[in-house]
């Protein structure tokens, strides 16, 4: 590697994170502190039904002996529970507004900040949005056209009140509390987060989406999504979010819980960018997210598409449950680490019915200090006859002090599996940098380029609104100049 | 003067390539360089170019009133500046038509021209693609990926004709390719020759010679440029190889 490459890769080691900023918005908090008191505080501000009260305390009660998992390539201090708040409410919030000028201004000037102004949902015809500020949904818009499919799209607060069946049914049913402590945690205090019901039958038309942030200093988000996809029918969600800058680790433990019934499918694409921390390494959101989705039914398809830029640590793994015959399961993802990041991402294909299938590409592209690693495993049980995986693992190095790590697991009980797997390391390729560049295009546009190359395979995989703003976003998590 | 190379000193690794080399171009000439091979045909291209594997010993580079050493790689590009590859890259997940949009966007901003839009370059990328029998189906893929060694070449001849350059270095262009290639690369090229451009073509073989006719043949050995004249040069070549230039 020449000096001239070291000097830009030294530049873009110093990103500025784009969107760190604080909205002085008054929050409504109990006290720092994990116990069933404030348990019950969540529980009483959400007005829950007495039931939710108790299902949040027994998961707390799971949680008190737990330990955290560590088998992550990941290294950080001790997360003190203690020193957290766990509730954060914008103020007037609790009841939501109408329309967009009951919104507190400093709201919306926080999303047009970021690029996703309110107004603009109404113009970006085809994707409604339910937006998550710290934890209370502020605003859902396009509902009344979904409502006349009977289609559910609401808060995960607002479905407790009014879908207690399918809650009390389906939350749970696919992570269970006691899976391990971070799921257990999230089960006691999650806040908000979507609810997603499609009918038998019925095919969304519009790309659900919901923008989250967090906001309030100290404020751990727990957030809960639940989407079920009843037979034969399609839904496709996205998810997005940014954090303001902070010196403080927040944590963030995530559940998502995905159902599809016979002959349905879910697609589910996200891109994060919480704040990563500066380029000392300081401060950064620790993201400890759970997501797993339940091929329940026959022919049904569940598909992850991530493009995770953001967080000090990131720990998650979209894993199928490929219990349905013929159900197939999909988790293309794009991991980019700088300066200090860690990310140990990957995901969990368990085979259990006949002729499942699962497809995993994934690429990791380490730049600065950071570690990156693909954790997977790929299993298939007894029963599943004529099961098939198959698994592309890429990793690219752009300097010489990061790394990619690999760590693929297979574990086959049913000798009829078929399995592929692929996995490359390469560092940036010097003689492709010189190609570019000979045809005028600068340093930074050079590598921008080759490494949106080296994720198009996943990225087309994001739905067409969702790809651009990926692009976007993965060009500025290599350049030094934005900011 | 156009392109003026004055006593050129470089070597790589401790290993001496280019021993005091001197070459004039002027606009509107065509020269050739031929030479054995290890004569330091390509570390000249790659010099100019800018690659930033060697180290200058001596002597200096001017390129269009610029001391071309205080360009880096794509200023001298954007400056008019063009090399064919002799082994052009793959770049997976490239897609053509952007890539050449970026970059003949970038040379327009320095020279303070409007940048072209999508619509008009599409246009203008599939009118070059037709006249060098290059199908559209190739302008869907990424950049050189899957190519065979001919449709490499000629796509570099396809960004050349697009970027228009100055000066255009060619660098073993004829290396792997048939007679029809060949030719329709060489075409590619005559056409693109004005009295404002200039063509620098290394060549190992005489062959090349019969389609693009050079207004200046070099003889390059060792490092140095030893013989220079017209295109008999190239035929005494032909007929006695490199043996006595050595």
């Amino acid at each position: 590697m020449n000096s001239e490459t070291l000097n830009t890769l030294d530049s873009y080691s110093k990103n500025k994170y784009k969107y760190g900023f604080v909205t002085d918005i008054d929050n409504e908090k109990p006290k720092k502190g994990l116990s069933e008191d404030t348990i019950k505080f969540i529980s009483l501000k959400k007005n829950e039904p007495s039931w939710m009260l108790d299902w949040r305390l027994k998961s707390f009660s799971k949680w008190k002996k737990m330990k955290e998992p560590k088998w992550a390539n990941l290294s950080f201090p001790e997360i003190d529970y203690q020193d957290i708040y766990y509730y954060s409410a914008p103020k007037g919030f609790e009841k939501k507004p109408k329309d967009l000028s009951e919104v507190d201004p400093k709201l919306i000037e926080t999303y047009n900040k970021l690029g996703i102004p309110l107004e603009e949902q109404k113009i970006l015809a085809g994707v409604a949005v339910d937006v998550v500020f710290d934890s209370v949904s502020v605003a859902t818009t396009y509902k009344g056209e979904l409502e006349k499919l009977g289609i559910i799209f609401c808060s995960i607060g607002e479905a407790i009140q009014k879908h207690p069946d399918l809650i009390k049914k389906y939350l749970g049913s696919v992570i269970p509390p006691g899976d391990h402590s971070f799921s257990a945690l999230n089960s006691a205090v999650f806040t908000d987060g979507s609810f997603v019901y499609i009918p038998e039958g019925v095919k969304c038309p519009m790309e659900l989406s919901t923008y989250f942030r967090i906001n309030a200093e100290n404020t751990g988000q727990f957030e809960r999504t639940l989407i079920i996809a009843d037979k034969g029918s399609y839904v496709s969600y996205l998810e997005g979010c940014t954090a303001p800058k902070r010196d403080d680790n927040q944590l963030h433990a995530a559940n998502v819980e995905l159902i599809a019934l016979e002959d349905a499918e879910i697609k589910y694409s996200t891109v994060q960018n919480w704040y990563p921390g500066d380029e000392d390494g300081k401060g950064g959101i620790y993201n400890f997210v759970t997501k797993r989705g339940l091929c329940a039914g026959k022919n049904s398809k569940i598909s992850w598409t991530q493009v995770e830029t953001g967080s000090a640590i990131t720990w998650k793994y979209p894993s199928c449950i490929l219990k349905g015959d013929n159900s197939i399961g999909e988790f293309y993802s794009v991991a980019i680490t700088n300066n200090f990041q860690q990310a140990d991402t990957g995901t969990k294909m368990t085979h259990i019915g006949k002729n499942t299938k699962s497809k995993i590409i994934s690429k990791g592209i380490s730049l600065g200090k950071s570690q990156n690693t693909y954790r997977g495993e790929v299993s298939f049980l007894r029963k599943a006859d004529k099961a098939r995986n198959y698994t592309q693992c890429d990793s690219l190095l752009v300097g010489n002090q990061c790394g990619a790590h690999t760590v693929p697991y297979i574990d086959s009980k049913n000798n009829t599996a078929v399995i592929e797997h692929e996995a490359s390391t390469s560092k940036i390729n010097e003689d492709q940098l010189y190609y570019c560049r000979q045809r005028g295009l600068s340093h930074e546009e050079s590598v921008s380029l080759i490494v949106n190359g080296f994720c198009k395979q996943v990225l087309q995989e994001l739905p067409m609104e969702f790809a651009v703003e990926a692009q976007k976003l993965v060009s500025i998590s290599l350049e030094g100049s934005v900011g | 003067m156009f392109l003026e190379i004055k006593d050129l000193s470089v070597k790589i690794e401790n290993k001496n390539i280019l021993k005091s080399l001197n070459l004039n171009i002027n606009k509107g000439e065509v020269h050739a360089i031929m030479g054995p091979n290890g004569s330091g045909k390509s570390t000249l291209a790659n010099v100019l170019a800018g690659k930033e594997d060697y180290e200058i010993l001596n002597g200096r580079i001017n390129f269009k009133d610029n001391d071309l050493f205080d360009l880096n790689i794509e200023e001298r590009a954007q400056e008019g500046m063009f090399l064919a590859f002799q082994y052009p890259v793959e770049i997976p997940g490239v897609n053509i038509t952007p890539f050449l949009h970026s970059a003949i966007n970038s040379k327009r901003k320095r020279m303070n021209e409007e940048e072209i839009d999508n619509l008009s370059f599409a246009k203008l990328l599939k009118s070059k693609a037709s006249d060098l029998g290059i199908n559209i189906d190739m302008l869907k893929r990424s950049v050189n990926t899957g190519f065979s060694g001919g449709e490499k070449k000629r796509y570099e001849i396809l960004q050349m004709s697009i970027l228009n350059p100055d000066l255009a270095i060619l660098d073993e262009t004829d290396s792997g390719l048939d007679i029809d290639a060949l030719k329709i690369v060489t075409d590619g090229v005559n056409k693109l020759k004005t009295k404002d451009n200039s063509f620098l073509i290394i060549t190992h073989y005489q062959k090349l010679l019969d389609y693009i006719k050079p207004d200046y043949v070099h003889v390059m050995v060792n490092g140095s440029i030893v013989k220079s004249g017209g295109s008999e040069i190239a035929a005494e070549i032909e007929k006695d190889g490199f043996q006595k230039f050595q």
